[in-house]
């Protein structure tokens, strides 16, 4: 189908539960298997978690939905045992450049931070991904996958779901205790809940032209034209992935004859118009779309959960999709299991809700006023975006309001029911509710990086100097809380640490991780295992760590 | 800080000669153009978002 990638395909196994006389109850199914579902479900497993994943085809995604992958996307993967494969086969990408006809007006930087372990962006065709995640699933044996699991039914019941599943063998029923739905933008647990994803439509049609050439052409970058010489009056976006593999994404407007665009004859001179005739390229996937901003009223309804595409959608400017989606996995994944067992009540399952519907409105904000840019909905909007346009070759204080996608980064959190907020002043972006920073460290004399180093649990990130600075008593009161804390050291200086191995300690040999987290000695910093910042001090003391677990835990 | 809505141009004669003046020669389409321009550069030299979307709001209303 493709001539640079070939599908995998994964093979049906009849279950257990097929013959089972009784329904069989699972604590988490997960209907769905495409990099939220999946992501959702390494990180259960990792957990110690049990899940079933159903998903109703047996192979990867065909043709290329999500191409680029920010930072934090990258951070969760590596969290889950993807992300250097990721990264490895990716393309790694900082810079974007927006050209007006013939001339580049303005170019940014996405990471301009250094010492971070993962880039601003990776562009990678959505089935190596989900690829990754499958591999990585094959070695956890906590999760289930089956493929060729179709969810036909679904009943509500008082205290978990009771779901009907068609297979190559006939259909089966199966229980759970929590059913998460990660299955797209056409949701079929949407569906048969009877629920609705509401928003807009935007009536643009985009031309997808997945070319093949020699990457000597284009440097491994985002270039976005407003009306340009070879598609005048529309816009071109322009990105490398895996393979030499191109994206020219063409707008259309909405008056396109959408059958005539499909077709090679009418693709192929559009890109030679656009590369020039002496340019060799071949034609490696095409397609046509449309695309609309819409969420769910509500991503929690009783004991169905919704998470990705099936909760909310956006436009591709701006990579908000797949991006969003594995946040949702990210925030989910460990209130699920504190849930689980005990260690939490139903309101983490609804910080979910509410942290995660602030972040969906973020961006679709972002995402619609991007395609409202780019794709002027009246002729006074048309006038004054071109207006921009134009002055922003020779004044600088046009370009920021140039709108060619603002490309995703995660939702601060700031107004989360988890959030401590902070009783001392600190200097810093990274707030309550926002993903910890990361930054170069050495452990043991080995190069490393902060987040990794975070994990999957609740930890107090400490600066201290000395190993005389740590105080060995509050360690001990957080690692006895009921669902412990880990204290992690970070210290600006490698001397004074001489015979402690009592903690993990980080050397910030450059002093970033200080800097960006106005750490201080005694500052510390309360971690939930999605790495977001749940709260801070100036003391390392243990009540006002535990009492930022309990509300970060929903108490 | 508020939007000046009281005389704070020191010749007004002279600036709306010169505003008029800039669209003597123009079509509707440039002047539109010349217009938005305009309003961008004058919108940033003010900053103020308050400011702004007060103007706004008074330019937006009683339009018929």
């Amino acid at each position: 189908m493709l001539n640079t990638y070939t599908f995998p395909s994964y093979a049906y196994r009849p279950s257990a539960d097929q013959s089972a006389a009784q329904p069989v109850r699972h604590p988490v199914v997960v209907i769905g298997a495409g990099p939220v579902g999946m992501a959702l479900a390494v990180d259960l497993a990792q957990h110690g978690q049990p899940v079933v994943v159903l998903d109703d085809n047996n192979t990867v995604s065909v043709g290329s939905r999500a191409v680029c992958y920010g930072k934090r996307f990258l951070d969760i993967s590596d969290r889950l045992g993807v992300g250097q494969r990721a990264v490895d086969k990716g393309v790694t990408w900082n810079v974007g450049r927006v050209f007006f006809e013939q001339d580049e007006i303005y170019h940014f930087d996405m990471l301009p931070e250094q010492h971070h372990r993962r880039p601003a962006f990776i562009n990678l065709q959505q089935y190596y991904m989900e690829e990754y995640y499958v591999d990585r699933i094959g070695q956890l044996e906590k999760v289930d996958l089956r493929w060729k699991n179709r969810l036909t039914g679904l009943e509500q019941l008082a205290d978990g779901v009771r779901l009907t599943v068609d297979t190559p063998d006939g259909s089966y029923q199966i229980e759970a205790d929590y059913l998460v739905a990660c299955d797209g933008a056409g949701s079929a647990t949407r569906k048969l809940c009877g629920l609705e994803s509401k928003g807009q439509i935007f009536e643009d049609h985009f031309l997808i032209a997945d070319v093949v050439m020699d990457p000597k052409n284009f440097p491994p970058e985002r270039w976005f034209w407003f009306n340009p010489p070879f598609h005048e009056g529309q816009s071109t976006l322009l990105h490398r992935q895996a393979d030499n593999v191109w994206r020219i994404d063409f707008d259309l407007g909405w008056e396109a004859d959408v059958e005539e665009e499909k077709k090679p004859e009418n693709i192929i001179p559009r890109v030679k118009a656009f590369l020039g005739d002496d340019v060799e390229f071949e034609l490696e996937w095409a397609s046509v779309y449309t695309f609309a901003c819409r969420r769910m009223d509500q991503f929690v309804h009783g004991r169905v959960i919704f998470a990705g595409d099936s909760a909310h959608q956006v436009s591709p400017f701006g990579a908000r999709g797949a991006n969003s989606g594995i946040e949702d996995a990210d925030n989910l994944a460990w209130k699920l299991v504190q849930l689980l067992r005990g260690n939490a009540g139903p309101q983490l399952l609804a910080s979910y809700a509410a942290e995660r519907e602030f972040a969906a409105d973020e961006n679709i904000l972002n995402s619609t006023r991007s395609t409202d840019f780019i794709t002027p909905k009246n002729s006074a909007s048309r006038v004054l975006r071109d207006a921009v346009l134009e002055l922003a070759r020779d004044y600088t204080f046009a370009r920021p309001l140039i709108n060619s996608g603002r490309l995703s980064v995660p939702a601060l959190l700031t107004q989360s029911p988890l959030n401590t907020p902070d009783s001392d002043p600190f200097e810093t972006k990274v707030v309550p509710g926002a993903p910890c920073t990361d930054g170069a460290v050495l452990q043991n004399g080995e190069p490393s990086y902060l987040l990794g180093k975070l994990g999957n649990r609740f930890v107090a990130l400490l600066f201290a100097q000395t190993s005389a600075e740590v105080d060995m008593a509050v360690v001990a009161r957080l690692a006895a809380a009921q669902l412990p804390i880990d204290t992690v050291v970070v210290s600006g200086a490698a001397a004074g640490w001489e015979g402690f191995d009592a903690l993990p300690v980080l050397i910030d040999h450059l002093g970033v991780v200080a800097q960006r987290l106005d750490g201080q000695p005694g500052t510390s910093y309360l971690i939930r295992p999605d790495q977001l910042v749940a709260g801070r001090t100036r003391h390392f003391n243990a009540d006002q760590l535990l009492a930022m677990q309990s509300t970060a835990l929903g108490h | 800080m508020s939007l000046i809505t009281t005389p704070n141009i020191a010749k007004p004669d002279d600036f709306f000669a010169a505003l008029t003046d800039l669209h003597r020669d123009l079509s509707d389409e440039q002047s539109q153009a010349v217009n938005a321009k305009l309003i961008l550069l004058l919108a940033n030299h003010i900053g103020d978002n308050e400011v702004l979307a007060e103007a706004m709001r008074i330019a937006a209303s009683n339009v018929a």
